[in-house]
Parts: C-alpha cells; structure tokens; sequence
C-alpha cells in the first residue's frame, strides 16, 4: 500500500452550536478494509456522510484520490468546491445505507443500471449485462424483474450494495448496513460483504455494531467516541486487548449485551 | 318553444367553447404549475421571488379582476389586445397555474430526503435527480389535486361570459331570455356540466392508476 487514498485532516463538523467532529485526522490506505466502532451518536455516521458529500464540513481538509473533496484551484487559490467539482469527486465514492433507499418506482434491474447509463453514458445492453452478473453474485439473479417492494429488507439490502458496486467506485462507504434487518437476514448481506472485503481491491469504510463481523471483515478498526478516535489498530489487538479504558467499557456492554466480538 | 333543437344546438356550441376553455386553460394551469412550483424550490432567489410573487398575486386576487385586466386593460398598453378566447384560457390557466404551483412544490417536498441522498450517492446530477428520481415519485401525489383543479377550472369558465364569450353558460342565458323558458336551458346546462366533471375524474382515476403502478405497498 503506497499513498493513502483518503485523508482526513484537522476535521471539523458542527450542527448549529452542536459540535459532532473536533479536529480528526486519519488516512485510509488504498484497498484497505475499516471498520468504524464506537457509541451511538459518537458521529461515525456524519463521517461516513461527509464523505458522500451528504454533509458539509465545518472546518479542515478532506483529500480522495489525491485530490481534494471540499476545495478546488480556481485562478491559482484554493476555494470551496462547487458542485461540478463534488460531481466529479463523487465518481471515486459509493455508499449503501442503514434503510437501503432503493428507487422504489423502479425494477431491481433498473435500480442497478440507472446511474451507469446516466452519469457514465453505458449503453443499456451493456448496463444490463453488468447488472445481471452483480446481481447474480449478491444471490439475487431471479429478481432483476422484481419492484424493491416485493422483497424482503436482506434482498433489499443485497441490491442496494449491486447498484453501488454498478459504478464501479475506488471507495465504498457502508452505514449500518445491517441494522435495519430481521435478524435472520443478517447473514444473508454479511456474506456478501465479507466476500466483496476477500475478493476486491476496494477501498472500504464500514460503520458497524456487529462486532464479530467488524473482527473478520476489517485491517484496521478505529474506536470513536465522541467526534475523537479514542484508539485504533488491528482487530486482534482493539477486540482482545484494548488499551483504552472507554474502549474496555465499551466492549464489555457489547459483550454483556450477548454478542460475539 | 318550438325551435327547441335550434336551441338546443345553440347551447352545444356553447359547451364546445366551455370544453376548449377548459382543455387549453388546463393546459396552460399545468405548464404554470410547473414553472412556478419548481421556480419556489430553485436555488436562485430571483426565481424563487418570481414564482412566489405570480402564486401570491394570483391566487390573492380574483378571477373575475384578472380576466377583466387581461381583457381590457391589457390592450390600452398598445403591447397586445387578445381576443375574448385567448383572454380567457390566459386567465383561467394563470389563476389555477398558481394554486396548482403550491401542489407541485408540496408533492415534490413530499418525496423523502433519503431519495435525493440515494441519487446524490449514484452521481446523478440536480436535473437527472429531479427528472428520474423525485418527479416520477411525487406525480402520483399531484394527480388527485390536479383532478380537483381541473373540476374547479371547468366551473370557473363561466366566468367568461362576463366579456361576452359565448360559452355554455352565456347560451343558455340567451336560449332564456328568447324563449322565457329557464328550466329547460340551465337543466340542459346542469347535465352538461355534470357530464364533463365527470369525465374528468374518471380520467384522472385511470391515470393515477397507471402511474402508481409497481408503486403500491411503498407508501
Ligand atoms: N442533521 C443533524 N442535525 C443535528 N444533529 C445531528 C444531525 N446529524 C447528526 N447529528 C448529531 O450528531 C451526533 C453524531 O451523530 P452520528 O454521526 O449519527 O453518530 P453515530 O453514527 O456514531 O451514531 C449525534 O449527537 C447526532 O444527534
Ligand atoms: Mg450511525
């Protein structure tokens, strides 16, 4: 792994007088797998967002690919970037959500291809084609005909995770992407997603309670609390010896709470 | 009374009037409705101011006010003198335009801020947004109210006889005043009226049918 592919630099994210990030700094490594853990409202969604460009930032630097996310050169300065510039920067970066947010007035099949044929002038055939082989890797080859409300949430959740693989994006982003399910449809995504982690050279940003996943799925995991990585490093080390106290604290509510880390 | 059919025939021209007022005003009313809701939603603010001071104005004053301007004030400025159809699609259309502007803004609010966010993470553009992703979800909310504007628009053509369009209702008063019968020409009117409201509905519950198709069971 060479340059980093995201950096993160003094980052601030304010809602109103609400200050959610205070100054965070990380880089994530080209084709690295990473989990975001920490308490709920520690602001690991409003990451996740600013990097879809979702959310504004308040403060700081953001570089994908090299390049930055909320500034560009115009005339030698560096200004706020305009939405041809986000636009264009949005091409290295994909993400599937909590609720899926599938284009319900649409079939399985044009959910998938809509945006190829759009914003990368695929031809539809081809579009189809691609859209057919993503579906069939995430289980779901017989659906391609299927409106999103005639399945269920994991079937939901699989097309979703096609229609961004369909852009073919350097990053994705993953926000919960299982809390929303029956537990028995857990696994179902899990699956795929672990299989995309082994079988891709994605870069992959995953926010997640599922701990046991966060553990085999992840290189790195970062631990945030409140706006701050409070401590990070390999699962092995963050899941069986934490250093930080709030980390301890943590992990044992998950663990008290029945689950596997 | 016994030229009834000539009468009769002189109302059915009138009702062909009213059916083209209401075609071309509802025309015109969808086209402003469009404009002015999308112009409420823009970016820019002089659109925004536009379309909010058109929505205000015309829907703060009457009907009756706006056709008599366009009618005959409108010509004293020399720019151009409609004549009595034009003035009153130009009137009905500007006036429901605007009510149905306040529809549009609110179907297309309507539409849940996670469907924008899905596009924004697809790398649709503003317009691709709003043309494959929030218009086809929020149509199926506009279409019941747009059959209601439709109904109040045909019901307001009377209005027209005012500046001497020979409309349905402006016959009927002439079938009364020459033959002294008033039951018969506003009966005959009354169905008539009835007839075309009816049609409207209808149409709009079949269209809603079809673009709400593969919709069900999401909202
Ligand atoms: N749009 C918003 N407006 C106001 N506050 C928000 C908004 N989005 C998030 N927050 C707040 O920011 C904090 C971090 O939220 P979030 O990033 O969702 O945390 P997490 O995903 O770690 O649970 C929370 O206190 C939340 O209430
Ligand atoms: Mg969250």
């Amino acid at each position: 792994m060479d340059q980093p592919i995201i950096r993160i630099q003094n980052l601030r994210k304010s809602f109103g007088t609400l200050t959610v990030i205070d100054g965070l700094d990380f880089d994530v490594m080209k084709g690295e797998k990473l989990a975001l853990i920490g308490p709920s409202g520690s602001g690991k969604t409003t990451i996740l967002r600013i990097l879809m460009t979702l959310e504004d930032i308040s403060g700081g630097r953001i570089e994908v690919c090299g390049e930055p996310l909320y500034h560009m050169t115009r005339n030698g300065a560096e200004v706020s970037a305009d939405e041809a510039h986000l636009h264009r920067m949005r091409r290295h970066i994909g993400m599937v959500f909590q609720h899926f947010n599938l284009f319900p007035h649409k079939s399985v099949l044009q959910n998938i291809t809509m945006a190829p044929i759009l914003t990368k002038g695929e031809k539809r055939p081809d579009a189809e084609r691609r859209a057919r082989e993503l579906l069939d890797m995430v289980g779901l080859a017989d659906k391609a005909d299927y409106m999103p409300s005639q399945l269920s949430g994991g079937q939901k959740q699989r097309v979703a995770i096609a229609r961004a693989l369909a852009l073919q994006p350097q990053i994705m982003l993953f926000d919960e992407v299982t809390s929303a399910l029956d537990p028995e449809l857990v696994e179902e995504v899990l699956e795929v997603m672990q299989r995309l982690a082994r079988e891709t050279d994605m870069t992959m940003l995953l926010v997640t309670h599922e701990m046991g996943f966060a553990h085999d799925f992840a290189d790195r995991v970062l631990f945030f609390d409140k706006g701050r990585i409070v401590e990070q490093g390999p699962p092995d080390q963050i899941f069986t010896a934490p250093q930080e106290d709030r980390t301890k604290s943590f992990l044992r509510k998950i663990i008290a709470a029945g689950q596997r880390v | 009374m016994g030229d009834w059919s000539g009468y009769l025939t002189l109302i059915f021209q009138g009702a062909w009037t009213t059916i083209q007022l209401t075609l071309m005003g509802s025309a015109l009313a969808l086209v402003m409705a469009f404009l002015a809701g999308l112009g409420r939603l823009s970016r820019h603010a002089v659109l925004r101011w536009l379309a909010t001071v058109y929505i205000e104005f015309f829907r703060g004053t009457s009907i009756f006010v706006q056709l008599f301007w366009i009618y005959f004030v409108l010509p004293m400025t020399g720019l151009w003198a409609p004549t009595p159809m034009q003035a009153g699609v130009l009137a009905l259309g500007l006036n429901v335009g605007a009510y149905g502007a306040e529809v549009v803004r609110g179907a297309i609010l309507a539409v849940p801020r996670d469907q924008t966010e899905a596009c924004i993470a697809v790398n649709l553009t503003r317009f691709q947004r709003m043309r494959h992703v929030i218009l086809p979800q929020a149509l199926p909310l506009m279409l019941p109210t747009f059959g209601n504007n439709a109904i109040e628009l045909l019901k307001a053509t009377a209005v027209v006889s005012l500046i001497s369009l020979a409309d349905m209702t402006f016959q009927a008063q002439i079938v009364r005043s020459q033959t002294g019968n008033t039951l018969l020409p506003f009966i005959t009117i009354l169905v008539l009226y009835f007839a075309m409201s009816s049609a409207i509905s209808f149409g709009m519950r079949r269209l809603e049918r079809r673009v709400t198709r593969g919709l069900d069971g999401v909202r």
